[in-house]
């Protein structure tokens, strides 16, 4: 994660603070604006798309925290959505919860879960959390078949009730996106001012050395088990988005694919990013969608695209446009 | 003398081979105390045993009396025992001015309700950072470059940031693994005015220096090791006339 050399040169930066510009981030909020606004006017087919997609920018703004300001690996992630999505939707219709204390309970359960996990092992150097997660994820979708009586096993949950708050409920597609997008936004807002805090500092200097980390001070394990636990409550959430936008729950929804798809998510929005999360999100959900109209070529021109976006976006899209921010600026 | 640190019968052992040997010392909490020895002494291994980045094999470390050997590096830095790296090791993806404010990180407050929220008095200290960040860059001769990727700066500004770094820490003992490595004879000399800065205001510096006019210039007191083990220690002059230590360098 180091910057290339061409992006700022030293001699560039005088002594007054120079007046940042933000064209490049700019461009990407505006083109990710333009997406959700044309599926909030067309509505239809693309609306559902990019709901799904909303509700993976926020798995992967979770991710992203742990992956990207942390530097951390976790291949279990879903298991924490699986928590949230699973808890909602069992307090939602079994124990006939409104969404938002469902949402809670699964907020903390998820919490609770990613502790037990984290605790151990992120003390331990080395990839024992990477391991932990997938096993994690692994029983998590174990636990969801086999335990019929609260999870109805392969089967599923259905009927769960639409996302709401007392007499306002998001049913129709617009007050969905709509919904889901000012949860995307919060959460960016959120990462910005994390990023720029004492908090995230710690998270960088862990990225960054952790033995740089130690020697100032900076209890490595304990800040990679606060951005861990950071991660899974926001995947928590999105688990719990997801029961409520679809109104309906099985073990398939939170499998590995998951945990694949967010990261294509997060390597092509730009690992580390704000607006990365978002137009990663977007963009995977949305190619499959452009191309297949080409029917045999399909997964062709997807690989295609991914592999020509890496070449040329190697920190993904909304990396290059911090990028060309930073050069204007300098 | 008062010390602040005192190294007891220091011994770490690679296997067969053994880096640290049996070494003891005090640090005076006050001037600069310079260790030297030809390469592959123990100079390195020494520090990552006071700083708690390895545990000795034998041996103690105390630290303004009390005993912290077994102590991880953050609970040394909580105690003002701060270091930096013969191979610097920055914050690559922050700017010069953020890998300071990371410096600041035991001197202040604030998790994650801090950095949502942003009270005032947390935007207040984000300031203060800001300011002091800024002094210490000046300190070091990197105003120009606050803003800059430390990634991209030169290797000798990159030594420079790191000890301003670590003085963000404000320790009480600072360690310092060869700082003049890679700097220019005017950074040298900067850094050589930093050093006696820095310990008139009050920290002891303990550092690691090849640069043998560096280290005549400004050690108050050297302590000299060959093949892990300590050959002399004294003032700089003494030292320099030891017959062990000329037989270590020369021969
Ligand atoms: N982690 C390690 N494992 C095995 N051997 C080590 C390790 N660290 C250091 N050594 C060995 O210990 C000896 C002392 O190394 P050290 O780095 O402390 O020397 P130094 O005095 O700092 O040398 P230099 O002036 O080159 O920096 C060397 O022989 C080195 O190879
Ligand atoms: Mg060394």
């Amino acid at each position: 994660m180091t910057n290339s050399p061409s992006i700022t040169s030293p001699e560039a930066h005088g002594l007054a603070r120079p007046r940042t510009r933000h064209f490049g981030s700019a461009a990407v909020w505006v083109l990710s604006a333009a997406i959700i606004g044309y599926a909030l006017v067309f509505g239809g087919y693309m609306a559902t798309i990019v709901a799904f997609a909303l509700i993976y920018a926020v798995f992967v703004s979770g991710l992203n925290v742990f992956m990207g300001l942390t530097a951390q690996v976790s291949f279990g992630q879903s298991a924490f959505a699986a928590i949230g999505g699973y808890t909602s939707a069992v307090l939602t219709t079994t124990y006939e919860w409104a969404p938002l204390p469902g949402m809670v309970a699964g907020l903390v359960f998820a919490l609770v879960a990613a502790f037990l996990i984290g605790f151990p092992t992120l003390r331990l150097k080395g990839h024992y959390l990477a391991m932990a997660t997938l096993a994690i994820g692994l029983i998590t979708y174990e636990i969801a078949v086999e335990w019929e009586s609260v999870t109805q096993g392969y089967l599923g949950i259905s009927g769960i009730p639409p996302l709401g708050i007392g007499p306002f409920e998001a049913v129709s597609d617009r007050a969905i996106l709509a919904v889901l997008s000012v949860i995307v936004v919060i959460l960016a807002f959120a990462v910005t001012r994390i990023r720029r805090s004492r908090l995230g500092r710690a998270f960088s200097a862990v990225a960054g050395s952790e033995e740089a980390a130690s020697a100032l001070g900076i209890n490595v394990s304990r800040y990679k088990l606060v951005s861990f636990l950071i991660a899974a409550a926001i995947a928590s959430l999105s688990g719990s988005l997801f029961v409520h936008v679809v109104g309906y729950v099985s073990p398939e929804v939170f499998g590995l694919h998951m945990v694949i798809l967010a990261f294509t998510m997060v390597y092509i929005g730009g690992l580390g990013t704000v607006a990365g999360p978002l137009i990663g999100a977007l963009i995977i959900s949305i190619l499959p969608e452009v191309f297949r109209g080409m029917k045999d070529y399909q997964d062709l021109a997807y690989g295609v695209t991914m592999i020509l976006i890496l070449i040329y976006a190697p920190k993904g899209i909304a990396g290059v446009a911090d990028a060309l921010d930073a050069r204007r600026s300098a | 003398m008062t010390a602040i640190l005192e190294v007891t019968k220091a011994t770490r052992r690679f296997g067969g081979l053994v880096a640290v040997n049996d070494v003891s010392f005090k640090v005076s909490s006050t001037g600069v105390t310079a260790v030297i020895g030809p390469n592959g002494a123990g100079k390195t291994t020494l520090f990552n045993i006071i700083s708690g980045s390895i545990p000795p094999s034998e041996g103690a470390i105390l630290l303004a009396g009390e005993d912290v050997t077994a102590l991880k590096p953050e609970a040394k830095a909580a105690r003002g025992l701060v270091r930096t790296f013969q191979l610097v090791k920055l914050f690559q993806d922050l700017s010069a001015t953020e890998n300071v404010k990371v410096g600041f990180h035991l001197k202040s407050r604030g998790g994650l309700m801090a950095a949502l929220f942003q009270p005032a008095w947390a935007k207040q200290a984000e300031r203060e950072a800001e300011e002091k960040a800024a002094a210490l860059l000046d300190l070091v001769g990197l105003s120009k470059v606050a803003r800059t990727s430390a990634s991209v700066l030169p290797y000798g500004q990159q030594r420079l940031l790191e000890i301003a770094r670590a003085l963000a820490a404000e320790p009480r003992i600072l360690l310092l693994d060869e700082p003049a490595a890679g700097l220019n004879a005017e950074e040298s000399e900067r850094l050589a005015k930093t050093i006696r800065r820095i310990a008139a205001d009050g920290t002891a510096v303990l550092l690691i220096e090849h640069d043998m006019k560096l280290v005549m210039d400004i050690a108050d007191e050297v302590v000299v090791l060959d093949y892990g083990r300590k050959i002399a220690q004294g003032t700089p002059e003494a030292v320099k006339r030891d017959p062990a230590v000329l037989a270590a360098y020369l021969g």
